[in-house]
């Protein structure tokens, strides 16, 4: 990998992003739920170049023993990163930066979940990043919250997750790998979108009063569109698990009965 | 503006708008300023008007009275510990399990490995489950298998008051126990009818959210049988002829 060089501009003059984006527009994302089987619920998410897969187990006896809370169940996020995921490889040992991330990861995801139902107990979510290429936090918390609605863990809502960022002095929303290094700063946020109560927020660089906020509502915007994708992966994946309901009528055809040319006569049965 | 905001079994998502007005939250659902939400993947279901979701996921959580199958890790003094599934070690204290007097030592009884069909006496937040084996039917199993299902399935499993299991009970002539944590025991007349049985359960499991499936399941198991039987009288011709086989190797 031939180092990386700062490109000439991060906005084009036509106003259009390094990859071709225009600045309120998030990358393609892909989302899919119950891809491992293993796991009792887990969720992958492509979003432009970066991959990660959550998987999430229990609620389940916590161990160790000492972390027990008795009003609620422990919600316990390992967010870590593979080490050919990144260009430079990186070093397997857990960095800091992951152990904050997981602990940030857990904090955005559990005002959604009612953990108040399983006391004692814990819910494990792993989250590996496959292939790292800028927001890998936000993608994390979309993919963990269908694996954990896949794991059948009681919440209030899904939780959709974006980073807003600033290149260029004009506001970008899902910053890739070369915005976020080279912009001028990033917000990553998470929210409940009904209530669009904000359940993370970061932030680095320096950014005005009148740029954080029209970023949080740029932000609020484009989570709720990553919520109606995640609603569609988590249906999608029921939907095909289940058989539809009408094919019944078909399993019992009979190719005896077609020849009598009445099969085509609408049959009223329920 | 009041309503349902859901068809009939409709798979729902978490934090979807049920139903507004003058519903009642029931499980699987929550309540925010007189709307309710959902709060799982499942199937919503209106009964009278009450509002509920149906789980397609999910770990066992005790409820009391609930007949569960469980086996036992630990012998602890007079308490057995015992795995039902799920986040929550059961116990089972041995006056809820034997008839006195009993011996000291109570892994005479009941030892580590072994299964037992209990049922749930207690359970709340703060104190873990506790079972009982006082009751009929609540034993020490000995024979048969288990077969493991996801306890959201269980309920299908069983049936409207037991069709499904007992239209699977008497198509293969088992015993069964059905506990609410996911294990089935069966104990069939044969392992070609016990594998029946299995395929059975395994098709529920896939099909649980399907309408009809009683009807299908049992169309399959009459397949499969018929099937078996044809090839048990194969089998019959083809044993005589191997054990003639097998008289002409001794001879060599």
């Amino acid at each position: 990998m031939s180092p990386e060089t700062k490109p000439d501009f991060l906005i084009n003059p036509e106003g259009l992003r390094l990859d071709g984006r225009r600045p309120d527009e998030i990358r393609p994302t892909e989302l899919e739920v119950g891809i491992l089987k293993k796991a009792d619920g887990s969720a992958m998410i492509k979003q432009g170049n970066t991959h990660i897969l959550a998987a999430v187990y229990g609620p389940r006896e916590l161990h160790p023993r000492h972390l027990t809370l008795n009003d609620r169940a422990y919600l316990r996020c390992e967010y870590r990163m593979a080490t050919f995921s990144v260009p430079d490889r990186k070093r397997p040992a857990p960095s800091r930066r992951e152990r904050e991330i997981s602990m940030v990861i857990s904090n955005a995801l559990e005002p959604a979940l009612f953990l108040e139902e399983f006391p004692k107990a814990v819910v494990d979510v792993y989250i590996q990043v496959i292939q790292a290429d800028g927001g890998t936090r936000c993608a994390s918390i979309n993919a963990a919250s269908l694996a954990l609605a896949d794991a059948g863990i009681p919440m209030r809502s899904l939780v959709p997750a974006v980073a807003v960022g600033k290149a260029d002095d004009k506001l970008l929303v899902d910053l890739g790998d070369m915005e976020d290094k080279y912009g001028g700063g990033d917000i990553p946020m998470a929210i409940i979108p009904r209530t669009e109560e904000i359940t993370l927020l970061q932030q680095d660089g320096s950014f005005k009063k009148e740029e954080l906020i029209e970023a949080i509502r740029m932000g609020i915007n484009s989570c709720k569109y990553l919520h109606e994708l995640q609603k569609e992966a988590l249906k999608r994946a029921y939907a095909k698990r289940a058989p539809a309901e009408d094919d019944e009528e078909d399993e019992y055809e009979d190719d005896l009965e077609t020849d009598l040319g009445e099969s085509d006569l609408p049959e009223e049965e329920d | 503006m009041a309503g349902i905001f859901f068809q009939k079994r409709e798979v729902v998502v978490p934090g979807q708008l049920l139903a507004e007005g003058r519903y009642r939250p029931s499980v699987g659902t929550y309540d925010r300023e007189g709307k309710i939400y959902s709060a799982l993947v499942g199937l919503a279901e209106l009964r009278g008007n009450t509002v509920k979701v149906v789980p397609l996921e999910g770990v066992y959580i005790p409820r009391e009275g609930d007949l569960v199958i469980g086996t036992i890790q630990i012998v602890a003094g007079n308490n057995w510990k015992v795995d039902i599934g799920g986040p929550y070690q059961a116990s089972i204290h041995a006056n809820n399990a034997l008839r006195r007097p009993y011996d000291d030592d109570i892994s005479k009884y009941m030892d580590c490995g072994d299964t037992i069909v209990a049922e749930v006496s207690a359970f709340d937040r703060v104190t873990g489950p506790f079972l009982t084996m006082k009751g009929r039917g609540l034993r020490k199993l000995d024979d048969g298998m288990i077969v493991r299902v996801s306890p959201a399935k269980i309920p299908r499993i069983i049936g409207r008051r037991g069709s499904m299991i007992n239209m699977i009970k008497d198509n293969l002539n088992l015993q069964t126990v059905v506990g609410q944590n996911g294990r089935i025991w069966v104990r069939a007349p044969d392992v070609a009818r016990s594998r029946l049985a299995v395929e059975a359960f395994k098709m529920i499991e896939e099909q649980s959210h399907t309408s009809k499936l009683t009807d299908r399941v049992d169309a399959m198991l009459k397949e499969e049988l018929a099937k078996l039987e044809s090839k048990d009288e194969e089998n019959e011709d083809n044993e005589e002829t191997e054990k003639d086989e097998e008289s002409e190797d001794e001879i060599e």
